[in-house]
This record gives C-alpha cells, structure tokens and sequence, in this order.
C-alpha cells in the first residue's frame, strides 16, 4: 500500500502557482498607477475653459472660428474646449478646484472679474504684466476695465473682455396709456414708484415691475435688484478706503423697504412666481413679448435671444421696449446707477504652457474677432478700438445706450466673501418681501451675518 | 516580500506562510486604502483645518482646532438644518415609507396574484426611476402651472402651492413616493415567513385583525422593522439630489436639509473645512439613530 503524499517534488514544476498569483497581485496594482498618468503634458495642446449658459453655442461658435484661424497658421497646436456648463456659484468652484491640480489646469481661464481677486489671492493664476508689454492692443483698454484686473500688489493677473450694464426695460406702450409718454426717465425711486402704480390702475392684468429679489434668483437678485437700488443711495456695501464691510446703514434699510413696497403693493410678480428659478426665462421669453409686464430692471444683454437668429425671435421689440437709466434714491448725483460686471481670461499659475496659451490668446482678441463676439452675445465693450469698430457700433439699437453708463458704473466688492455675502442679501430680500420681517429686522440679521462671516473686526458701522 | 519556491516545512505554520497566502488579497486592500480609507481620512482631517476655495484658507491651510465645529453649533443656520434633516426623515422615512411599505405589503398578501403583481411592479418602478427624473417628474406634478393643480382645476378646487409654501412636505412626499418601494419588498419578504398556524390560533381564539397584527406579526418581523427603519434612515439623511432638483434647498431656506447645507458651504461658498465639519455631525446624527435602533433590539437578537 503506497500512501501518496505529495514531495517536495512539486516545487520543481516552473514557477509554482504563488509566484504566478505574486506576479498576478503586482500587476493588478500597478494597472491604476499607470493609469494615473492622465493629462496629456503634450506642450502643443491649449485647453480652454469658459462657462456655457445651458444650451447656448455663442461662446463655443466664437472659439471654434478662433480656433480654425489659428490652427491654420500653427498646424501642430491642438486645442481643447472644456465648456463648464454650470450656475454662477458652481462654475466657479468647479474652476477652482481644476486649477487647483497640474493635471487637471485648463491653460486659459474665462474669469468673472468679480471673482478675480479672489482666485489671485488664492494663488490659482500667474500675472500677466510681462505678456501685456509687448502686445500693442492694450493701449485701447479703458482704465476701469485695466483696474478690475490688476491686483493689490499692482501686478496684471488678466486680460478683460467686456462689461455689462444694468437699466430699466420698459413697454412704450403700457407706460404712453399710464399717462408717461415716450421718452420715460423717471428721475426718483418715488417717480419710478408713481409710474408703476399708474400702470396699475390701467392695466390691473399687467405686472408693473419685475426687480429681481430672492434667494432663488442668486445674485442675480444681489446684483439686477439690491445693489441697483443701494448703489442709489449714499451707501455701500463695502468701505474701500477702511477696508471693511458697512453694517448698520440707513441706505441698506431703505433698499429693503423699496423691495417691501414693491412686493405689498403687488407691483411685483406674485411671489411663488417671483421665487421660481426659471423667473428669468418666463419674463424674457414670455411676459416681455407678450406685453405682459411693463418695466424689468434687468441688464444689457437681455435682448440677445430676440435676435432674429436667437433663441426666442422677437423683431418687433425694437419698436415696443425702450430703455432709461435706473434713477438714485432722490435724484442725487450722479442721477443715475449702474452695477457693471465683466469677464477676463487668466492663466492659471500651474499651467505648464503660459507661452502657447498667451499666443492663442492674442488671437482670440482681435479687434476683428471681438467685435464680432460682442455683437452676437450683446456685449458692451471696455476697448476703444472694438467700440470704433463697424460692426459694433448700433449692432443693437440699446448698445450706445448701456455703454455710455459704463462710465458711471460701479462695482461690487470683488473679494473672497462676497459670496457668503451676497446670499445674506437675498436671504434679507426673501425676508422682506415674504412680509417674515420688518427691513429693519432684515438688515438686523444681515449684520450679524455679515460680523459672522468676515468677522466683526472687518466690519463697520455706517455714518448717520 | 522575498519569494520562496522552496515549500514551507509543515512543522512552521509561521506568519510568513499566512501572509503569503493573503498575498492575492493585497491588491484590494490597497485599492480601498488609496481609494476609500484614504479619503475618509482626508476629510476627518480637513474638518480640523481652514482649507478652503478662496480667500482664507485657500492659498494656505492651517490647522483651526474645533473652531469649523464651534462655529456650525453656533450658527442658526445649521440648526434650522438639522431640524428640516429631522423633519424630513422623520416625516418621509420613518413614518411614511414605513407604513405605506407596511400597509402595502399587507394588502399584496390578501390580493389576488394578478393584482398584487400589478401594484408590485408600479411601486418598484417608483424606486428603480433615477433620482434626477422621480425629482423632476414631482417638480412638473407640483409646479404652478403643473399636473395637480390641472386636475384640482377641473375638479373646481382651489390651487395648491406646496412647492414654495410647504417645501419640505413637497420633498417629503415625493421621498415617500419613491422610497416605499424597499421598505415594502423587505416586509413582503418577512410577512411570508410569519406562519398561517400561529395566524389562525390567534383567530380561534378570538382575535381581531389589528390585535393578530399588533400581537404576533409584529413580534414575528420586528427584527426586519428594525433592520428597515435603520437603512432608510440612513438613506434618508444623505438624500441630496431630489430636494436639490425639487427646491435646490429653497425658498430661502426653508428645505435645506444638512446635505443641501454642506455643499452650499462647501460648494457655492468654497468653505471646504467648514462643509467637511457639517460632514461628519451628518455622521454623527447617522451614527446616533443606528445606535438607537439597535438599543432597541433585545440582547440576543443583535446581529
């Protein structure tokens, strides 16, 4: 009787099977390790991120014919578009945290200058000044399109593309058969108030005003609504000169007090429309060309999808609206306000091709190609070269009209807590015109917010 | 790691031998360590710093103690969120998908084979719909100008408005809509192990229906009522895509739940120290209920 019990024998079979499984084991880890190695350093490709309005091609159309341009001269470059399809806040962030990582960093930016402070002080960027010296079309920037991108410290961080202006939309009509002919410039908030309960008692059917107010609407509601209206008065959100954020302002609790008035007297949408996300398209898609609404403080770009090649034609708009500058609380000087905005491209500090990325860039901004740009997305322009340009001037019968109040524009305080900020705002908005609290409540939780925020040793209390 | 070809002698069942044969199990646990401990571990660890987006904290990071802690306990607005977070699971998970499950799974057990498939299949859909479009379908159900206000239209009843009036009721019940679907496949699958004998002696000896129910079905499944109430609470806690779709946390705050909380903060405000606090008081809360279900369970039924 043998017993078979397997020798040491088996070992001289090749490699046994735990030497295959070692080697099984070590290559399954070294699979995701390798994979890692993602972005391309390929030094001949560009990658562009902008932000893209939902659906909207304008931004990418306008890119690809730079593209066509440039690749044509530059066979060997490859360029890449990563359009970020997000809201305000979240595009933002999803910037950030792509620059945040070599691997990861587009090689241009598309910044809101409202943002720009922030992410230099954040170090995502690299200062453009060396690039600017040699390249002849700056001497055609406006000074407060040049200001918005510099830093504390002096140093170029972008280049600016244009601006936005805000103003009063209104119906010709509605307003003539109120008893306010045409041309209408009302010349205080009390005049603005007067002609919408006119409007009122004419046309009980028609909602006399839409100021944007509410946490839905996100800065729009900050910036089309609040800020418009406490820009108007002698104060402000942010002291420059102290370098702290004003609570306590008398200009604050009037504001809100304007938007109580506007919601009590319902000279406002009804409020569930009022707090609906989508108000924005229901008022530019709808109301307006229906005639259903007969002033809308809103900005200069609204009438873009009326284009005839837009996304909601309109042609007789041009004859039924008309525009007039959003008055100062009394009239004061300079009689009237506006918030500007603006956008900018930045390199990002980690981008391994700042070189490749300016070339490209200086293609993109052509007096050609933004002047063109800037009659297909209804910009206003900083730069004198593209303002004298023939296919910027009256491409749009409100174009003249919103450019000459960038002059008088102001801004917002472009820095880190702005945002936390301007949520507090439309939280005091939302407070009042859901009639939950006084304005002066309202402005009450506001500064505490505000002492919360930054801190009270960044605050100050307003003159009174 | 050196390779030995040469077999161990049987006389050493040393730690050599044993650590080689979990050699094909390396792989994983390195994957999990790089991919999900890695990563618990980051975030306990940004919880205690400033990181964040922009401003403060963004160029450099320092190391702020229990300030982000301190600061969410002090603030209202974090509180109003535990209350909603409450609310909301309370409302939609441990009172109404519970019931609606329970009573569903009761009334498939009486209904005929056809029927109680027909209703099976429909409230299951409920639950295998994406998150995105049950949020959606529920927006357009709701909405101003949307489905029930049509019906309650023609019906000549007034319009309701809970979107923007009760907006954590809205989510609640689109939760409830979607969510009561497991809770009533587990007590389908418990009920059938509750025996008809005990049933029809409880019956014989007199006892109604709720008594039968209360008496001895409940007894029999309690350990999967337990075991339900603590995965759907946990679901419902960390339910963020259908209240942000529905309500995105709004009007103002009023359905802002702590997920909807933390990506605001960490997210739209760039605090990713202060979002990765909330983070892990969720886990607490979470951590918190567990341990109350499983208190409830008697000593030896403790899985």
């Amino acid at each position: 009787m043998h017993s078979r019990t397997p020798g040491p024998a088996a070992s001289a079979r090749g490699p046994d099977r735990r030497t295959v499984l070692k080697i099984a084991g070590g290559s399954v880890l070294a699979l995701p390790i390798a994979a890692c190695a993602g972005n391309s350093a390929d030094p001949n490709t560009v990658r562009i991120s902008y932000q893209q309005f939902g659906s909207g091609t304008i931004m990418r159309d306008y890119l690809t014919g730079v593209i066509q341009t440039y690749t044509s001269d530059h066979p060997e470059v490859t360029v890449e578009l990563v359009p970020l399809v997000a809201a305000e806040e979240d595009y933002f962030t999803k910037s950030e945290l792509m620059m945040s990582s070599a691997r990861t960093t587009p090689d241009l930016v598309y910044e809101d200058t409202f943002i720009l402070q922030s992410d230099v002080a954040a170090g995502y960027l690299r200062p453009v000044g060396d690039y600017i010296e040699g390249w002849d079309l700056w001497q055609h920037f406006y000074q407060p399109a040049k200001d918005a991108v510099t830093a504390e410290n002096g140093d170029l961080y972008a280049v600016p593309t244009h601006t936005d202006t805000r103003a009063l939309w209104y119906n010709r009509r509605l307003l003539e058969e109120a008893g306010f002919p045409h041309p209408w410039e009302p010349g205080s908030w009390q005049e603005l108030l007067e002609a919408l309960r006119a409007v009122q008692s004419t046309h009980p059917d028609v909602v006399p005003i839409n100021v944007y107010s509410g946490k839905p609407q996100g800065e729009k509601a900050s910036m089309q609504g609040f800020e418009m209206l406490l820009y108007g008065t002698p104060d402000r959100l942010y002291d420059q000169e102290e370098k702290a954020w004003i609570v306590g302002s008398q200009g604050f609790i009037d504001s809100l007090e304007m938007i109580r008035t506007l919601f009590t007297e319902e000279l406002a949408p009804a409020l569930n429309r009022a707090l609906d996300p989508n108000l924005s398209e229901l008022v530019a898609n709808t109301w307006m060309p229906e005639e259903q609404i007969a002033v809308v403080l809103d900005g200069s770009w609204i009438s873009a999808p009326w284009a005839s090649g837009g996304a909601s034609p309109w042609p007789e708009w041009e004859e039924v609206l008309d525009v007039a500058p959003m008055p100062t609380q009394e009239g004061q000087d300079p009689g009237v306000v506006t918030l500007a905005g603006g956008w900018s491209w930045a390199i990002p500090d980690l981008s391994p091709r700042p070189d490749l990325a300016w070339s490209f860039l200086t293609e993109m901004l052509t007096t050609e190609n933004m002047a063109a740009l800037a009659a297909t997305d209804n910009q206003v322009t900083i730069r004198e070269d593209v303002a004298q340009h023939p296919d910027y001037q009256g491409y749009s019968p409100t174009i003249d009209f919103f450019t000459d109040l960038v002059e008088d524009a102001e801004y917002r305080p472009a820095y880190a807590a702005y945002p936390q900020i301007s949520a507090q705002i439309q939280a005091a908005m939302e407070t009042v015109m859901t009639g939950q609290g006084t304005p002066e409540q309202a402005a009450q939780s506001y500064d505490a917010a505000v002492r919360e925020i930054v801190g009270a040793e960044n605050t100050i209390e307003a003159q009174r | 790691m050196t390779a030995t070809t040469a077999a161990q002698a049987p006389a050493k069942p040393d730690l050599r031998r044993t650590a080689t044969r979990g050699l094909p199990l390396a792989p994983a646990v390195v994957l999990l360590v790089l991919f999900l401990a890695g990563p618990i571990v980051y975030a306990v660890y940004l919880a205690f710093t400033n990181r964040a987006l922009r401003g403060e904290g963004a160029d450099t990071t320092d190391f702020v103690g229990l300030a982000n802690f301190t600061d969410a306990l002090s603030n209202p607005e974090f509180w109003n969120s535990v209350v909603l977070t409450l609310v909301f699971t309370i409302v939609s998970a441990i009172i109404g998908q519970n019931i609606l499950g329970m009573v569903l799974a009761l009334l498939m057990r009486r209904a005929a084979k056809i029927v109680a498939g027909i209703t099976g299949a429909i409230v299951v859909c409920a639950w295998i719909l994406p998150e995105v479009v049950a949020a959606y379908l529920w927006t357009t159900f709701l909405g101003d100008e949307g489905s029930l206000n049509r019906i309650l239209g023609t019906l000549g009843l007034p319009d309701q408005n809970w979107l923007f009036a009760l907006p954590i009721l809205a989510v609640s019940f689109a939760n409830i809509w979607r969510g009561a679907a497991f809770t009533m496949l587990m007590y389908t699958a418990a009920l059938s192990e509750v025996s008809t004998d005990v049933v029809e002696a409880a019956q014989i000896d007199g006892a109604g229906a709720v008594r039968r129910f209360v008496s001895i079905t409940v007894p029999i499944i309690r350990r999967t009522i337990m075991t339900n109430l603590m995965l759907i609470t946990l679901q419902t806690l960390s339910v963020f895509g259908l209240i942000f779709i529905m309500t995105g946390g709004g009007p103002g705050t009023s359905s802002q739940t702590l997920p909807l909380y933390m990506y605001e903060q960490a997210f739209s405000f760039g605090q990713l120290g202060y979002g990765t606090a909330v983070a892990l008081l969720l886990l607490l809360i979470g951590a918190l209920a567990s341990i109350a279900y499983l208190r409830m369970l008697p000593r030896e039924e403790k899985m």
